[in-house]
């Protein structure tokens, strides 16, 4: 288990005030402009060693990405812009770092920002935060007040606006460009890649685009040494530390700061009092929010929280959102509200995801029903690999993948729902 | 996929404009954004439109909540300079603003799988019979619209819901009708966990930090 010192997030709970008097009595904004004054290419350079990556859900290198900003201005601003569009089922790890640790993230936006040569971020909140959003704005104007923000933020030399924007309810602005367009103040539909971010996002300027808790790591990781971060976790790939949400089925369901590459038994044994009525009445678990497949029972046993041990397994760490399924589950009927989520989060631009949505979706619930042919399980899978890489963004993989781990996993469960349904109906 | 709606429904009041106090909130707005990207002002302008017509409608008899008619977007596209159907598609993509009156409490029952897991279905049904309404619509008093919506990022709260900007988590049938009855008389009812529990700690305590939860008083 994570040593105590060893935690980024010690105010996860909102214990004490997020104002900033306590969140400089827990270190925040500590000296800020002695890390400024080290340059950019250092902080970039310490990023790289902590080995971060991106806590969104897609795992990107951190300082990777950064270093993708153009080094020179040629004239067009840079943008900052983080992600606080917490939408994947089963994730809330950024709402308690906006109404419980603004601070790191103001102060992460700053270093970022100045790390890449923006002067100015905007931090796009998923519009039902409201509460959030309005916490996060007062934590904003505490930091313009005490001169931590605005001209020469934190005696750093580095001018540094910092900005909220709230969204209006769509999941698909959780995709950075679909957050961009959102931004601009358009329908949150995604642009095609290339051109990417890097060289013309927000308003057609350099962009980079990262999330809450990948902004909000960086003040602790710049502090410690990428050293420290990279030491934490099972090898430099899979670094640091990681906030872990683990919903469903579990006694204590929570969100706990832990150890990448912690034991998926370990992790919900030790901070979730265990699965309802025991490990051996566990049925599944969806690890890493609901766009990543499922993994049964013999699976969880000894699988890693980390992004290639759950690679290796046929599914991935994503937003790391667990969701857990005891026995009692009907699990065609978890996945098939799934289905419906993605079909109501298609934002309509690609019609194989448009309508391959709202035909997974139509399946899922015969399926559910068991009102279907076994045939028709594997006409299901076809319409998710049609629907699957054939869209701009990754909002069609994020809807297929869920059915097809239903489906490798549980295709007797589904055979035997439809041999029921026959029964019954003869 | 969003809801349709009736630019020419009846219901569409002539005009609107802002309140003197709002005035100052959309030019400080519009500051937030670079000079000539006005644009990107459309949503929160859309969210304060909504926001001043609940203010209206929480004194009104009978009451209603926050809606965006066609006149405010019409007013929107006028101060951001843009066509007024750049406008319309927005506020019509984005789940949020509402294009229909809606009661003076709106709720919005997330049922989507990690609250399902723990009895979304059962919230929901409390608060169709408690209510004595359907989904999608409103009390004949005008306090109560009931919708369902998609994951709202409190999980491990699960299940909650939310009215009008407060969640309430962690819910049970019985604590669902005590925060209905405490709306239905306009007082205030807890938010956040109704379990009281602290944010997303485990209810039985924390496994971390027990040294600072000490110090804190949380254990």
């Amino acid at each position: 288990m994570l040593n105590d010192e060893d935690r980024i997030y010690t105010n996860l709970y909102g214990w004490e005030s997020f104002s900033l008097k306590n969140a400089q009595k827990r270190g925040d904004w500590d000296n800020t402009k002695a890390i400024v004054a080290k340059g950019r290419d250092w902080i970039i350079d310490e990023m790289k060693k902590s080995g971060l990556r991106g806590r969104g859900g897609a795992g990107f290198p951190t300082g990777l990405k950064w270093s993708f900003m153009p080094k020179e201005s040629n004239g067009r601003p840079h943008y900052l812009v983080i992600n606080a569009d917490e939408s994947e089922p089963g994730t809330c790890k950024d709402r308690d770092i906006l109404r419980n640790e603004p601070h790191k993230l103001i102060e992460g936006a700053l270093l970022a920002g100045f790390a890449m040569g923006a002067h100015a971020a905007y931090i796009y909140v998923r519009g039902e935060f409201y509460n959030e959003s309005s916490e996060l704005w007062s934590a904003i104007h505490e930091a313009y007040d005490a001169g931590l923000l605005g001209k020469n933020a934190a005696g750093s030399g580095w001018d540094f606006d910092v900005f909220v924007h709230r969204g209006g309810g769509a999941y698909i602005c959780g995709e950075e460009t679909a957050l961009i367009e959102s931004i601009e103040g358009k329908k949150g539909q995604p642009r095609n890649k290339p051109p990417f971010p890097a060289m013309a996002g927000l308003y057609s300027c350099p962009t980079t685009v990262n999330n809450v808790e990948t902004i909000a790591s960086v003040p602790t990781i710049l502090r410690r040494g990428g050293a420290w971060f990279a030491g934490l976790g099972p090898n430099e790939k899979n670094a640091g530390t990681k906030l872990f949400c683990i919903s469903g089925h579990v006694n204590q369901p929570c969100n706990v700061e832990e150890e990448m590459g912690i034991p998926l038994k370990e992790l919900i044994e030790k901070h979730c009092g265990g699965v309802h009525g025991g490990w051996k009445n566990l049925l599944a678990v969806i690890p890493g929010g609901s766009s990543t497949p499922m993994i049964p029972k013999d699976i969880c046993e000894t699988v890693h929280m980390d992004f290639d041990s759950l690679r290796e397994v046929g599914t991935a760490l994503g937003t790391a959102g667990v969701i857990v399924m005891d026995k009692s589950t009907d699990v065609i009927q978890a996945i098939c509200r799934l289905s419906q989520f993605y079909m109501h989060e298609s934002c309509g631009q690609c019609t194989p995801c448009r309508e391959g949505t709202g035909w997974v979706w139509r399946i899922m619930k015969r399926m559910v029903a068991g009102n279907a042919t076994v045939e028709e399980i594997d006409q299901l899978f076809e319409v998710t690999k049609e629907i699957e890489g054939h869209t701009i963004c990754a909002l069609g993989d994020a809807a297929a993948w869920p059915v097809q781990g239903l489906i490798k996993h549980f295709r007797p469960e589904m055979e035997h729902r439809i041999m029921e349904y026959r029964k019954s109906a003869a | 996929m969003k809801k349709p709606f009736d630019l020419h429904a009846d219901y569409q009041p002539e005009s609107f404009a802002f309140s003197k106090a709002r005035e100052k909130t959309v030019a400080e707005i519009i500051k937030r954004y670079p000079e000539g990207r006005q644009q990107s002002a459309v949503m929160p302008l859309l969210d304060l439109v909504q926001r001043q017509i609940a203010e209206e409608g929480a004194k009104a008899n009978p009451p209603y909540g926050g809606w965006v008619p066609r006149a405010a977007m019409d007013h929107i596209a006028q101060i951001l300079d843009m066509p007024p159907i750049k406008v319309y598609e927005v506020a019509s993509f984005y789940s949020m603003y509402n294009l229909a009156p809606v009661g003076k409490y709106l709720i919005q029952c997330c049922t989507t799988t990690p609250c399902w897991l723990n009895g979304s279905a059962e919230i929901v049904n409390t608060c169709k019979s408690h209510l004595n309404i359907g989904m999608d619509e409103t009390t004949k008093d005008g306090k109560f619209s009931l919708m369902e919506v998609e994951c709202l990022g409190a999980c491990v709260n699960a299940p909650m819901v939310q009215i009008n900007d407060d969640y309430y988590e962690d819910l049970s049938p019985e604590s669902m009708k005590e925060v209905l009855d405490l709306l239905a008389e306009d007082m205030n009812p807890q938010i956040g966990s109704q379990k009281g529990r602290k944010a997303s700690m485990a209810l039985s305590g924390p496994t971390t930090l027990k040294d600072r939860a000490k110090k804190a008083k949380v254990v």
